[in-house]
């Protein structure tokens, strides 16, 4: 199952037409301790770009964009209950929601996690 | 240093950037008749700080203030008795001097005096947290319409009729700028409120319906079963209190389940004030709506020795942090009117505020038999708390101007507040609290009689 990553901190697992949408470990370190998260509407349409859901921590709110366009198919419901499960997971259980992706070729320009590393290495 | 930083070529620079003309050009939605083209006619000359005291004073002497007359006017701002220890208390430098708290944490008086506030409007209001306070009613209306939207992410609002119609005008404003669909149609003189026919246009697209409690005729109508309607269908009842003493005798919009309680709380602690500054009210009965809440919110902690103290809480639904994404673009609250809010409370105390409220009411009761007996008048509330419709065989808007002209100041026109709507000239609604003395009741009955003879 390949995994592709983006520049706004962002993992996608693909597996056939489903992406699964989470935030990085980098990034939640650098956010610090999660206190809330939003997760979109099983439903939602999302252009690729979108604000998708949004993840509040001790220091900051950030929005997170949907990676690629596609509708909505789950929002990770054990967020509501345990944020900091982004804290302690980010990259397995901490995942954000799951989309039919509409278009394949959006995946193209994601790095993957080698590229990621380097990008990562850069800031 | 100068005093006066812009020359000529900082105005042009800034018109340049925003590419309007002339300064003129920004105040083009002013109608060309508003404009003064010329000194005011008439104007006198300059006159001693004496002499325009005492012009001044003269001129007051033509009102005819609250105080100095029957006074029966409500319909959203009620004159109370306010006990000397608030003014005393609220005008302490400690809290006087204090504006919104920007190191909010080392302001602790402020934030217990805030969390106190908060928990004061909870507890009236039947919800589980309240903020800590808005401008004032109408803008805690729409601001109750705005997170509706949020939650349920429907834009359809149903406004009773029995809202007060400055509260519908507030919304009907903002709703320009928003894609809400605002419905609402003009108050029937009836006895009943429109809950039930409100139930009935409840549909799968509804995001909010808003009531008032007790509504603008004074009407007392049980939300429960427009609350089941409303949840049933996925939408959010709103209530409005405008007369929050009202609360020491009904029951709490909360408990009836109505998800946000908004209301006007000048009519504890704040005076009439010739309108303003008021302070909103704001709650929310289901703890989870509070990420959606506009406002600040103090909250309860405890410090690194484990003891008690006070934060502002889930700021990052405010403007300084989320920018336009906040939940509101309101990041301040009414402080010093909370304050007097909840000293007034506070020297009250329950079992004040349950005989504040007993007394309203039985003195309500009284002027509403004592004017029934008046030729021509009828009362049209089945039910009321301090405030009561009646119908008067003459428009009731010259009817009060008549019974000014004769020292009494005897309610709010319907004429007043629906200028364009047909078939209200007749309503007037009359506020009674316990600033009204027996005589006061007998005085309007009898004039009142006067000026339909």
């Amino acid at each position: 199952m390949p995994r592709y990553f983006t520049e706004e901190h962002e993992w996608i697992d693909v597996d056939g037409d489903i992406a699964t949408i989470g935030i990085t470990d980098y990034a939640q370190a650098q956010l610090g301790d999660i206190v809330f998260v939003e997760v979109p509407a099983e439903g939602r349409e999302l252009a690729k770009g979108d604000e998708a859901a949004v993840v509040e921590s001790v220091k900051a709110a950030s929005d997170v964009y949907a990676p690629v366009g596609g509708t909505v198919t789950e929002g990770n419901a054990a967020l509501g209950d345990d944020p900091a499960l982004v804290n302690t997971a980010a990259e397995t259980d901490g995942w954000f929601f799951r989309l039919n992706i509409a278009d394949d070729g959006e995946l193209d320009g994601l790095m993957t996690e080698a590229q990621y590393k380097d990008f990562v290495a850069t800031l | 240093m100068r005093y006066l930083p812009l020359t000529e070529a900082d105005r042009s620079a800034m018109l340049d950037v925003i590419g309007a003309p002339s300064v003129d050009a920004l105040f083009a939605d002013v109608p060309a008749e508003h404009y003064l083209d010329a000194p005011m006619a008439n104007l006198p000359p300059h006159a001693s700080e004496m002499a325009v005291e005492r012009h001044m004073r003269a001129l007051s002497k033509k009102n005819l203030a609250a105080a100095d007359a029957p006074f029966f006017l409500g319909a959203g701002a009620y004159r109370h008795h306010i006990p000397a220890s608030v003014d005393h208390l609220i005008q302490r430098g400690e809290f006087l001097t204090a504006y919104t708290p920007y190191q909010p944490e080392i302001a602790q008086g402020t934030l217990q005096m805030l969390f106190e506030f908060q928990s004061q409007v909870a507890r009236l209001f039947g919800c589980a947290v309240a903020n800590a306070s808005m401008y004032d009613g109408s803008t805690a209306c729409w601001e109750a319409i705005a997170m509706a939207g949020r939650v349920t992410r429907r834009d359809k609002v149903l406004l009773s009729s029995g809202l007060h119609p400055h509260y519908v005008s507030t919304a009907q404003t903002m709703a320009k700028f928003t894609a809400d669909e605002i419905e609402y149609t003009l108050p029937a003189l009836t006895a009943e409120t429109d809950f039930a026919a409100l139930a009935e246009a409840v549909d799968g697209e509804t995001g909010c319906v808003v009531v008032q409690y007790p509504d603008i005729l004074g009407r007392i109508g049980d939300m429960s079963a427009l609350a089941e309607t409303c949840h049933a269908a996925g939408a959010l009842l709103v209530a409005v209190v405008t007369e929050p003493v009202a609360l020491g005798a009904l029951k709490s919009p909360g408990e009836m389940g109505a998800d946000i309680v908004v209301g006007e709380g000048q009519s504890i602690g704040v005076g009439l004030q010739f309108g303003g500054p008021y302070l909103g009210l704001f709650a929310v009965r289901d703890p989870k709506h509070v990420r959606q809440m506009p406002g600040r919110l103090c909250g309860e902690t405890v410090d690194a020795e484990g003891k008690r103290g006070f934060v502002l809480t889930l700021s990052t639904r405010e403007q300084h942090i989320r920018r336009e994404k906040a939940t509101s673009n309101i990041c301040t609250n009414s402080g010093l009117c909370a304050l007097a809010f909840s000293v007034h409370l506070t020297l009250l105390g329950e079992k004040g505020l349950r005989a504040l409220a007993a007394e309203n009411h039985r003195l309500a009761c009284k002027a509403a038999d004592r004017i029934a007996k008046v030729p021509g008048i009828e009362v049209l509330n089945t039910s009321f708390f301090n405030e009561f419709t009646i119908t008067t065989p003459v428009e009731s808007r010259q009817l009060v101007r008549d019974l000014a002209d004769r020292g009494v100041l005897a309610g709010v026109s319907l004429g007043r507040l629906y200028p364009d709507g047909d078939g209200r000239q007749t309503g007037l609604v009359l506020a009674v609290t316990e600033t009204v003395t027996e005589e006061d009741i007998e005085v309007l009955a009898s004039t009142l009689q006067e000026c339909l003879a």
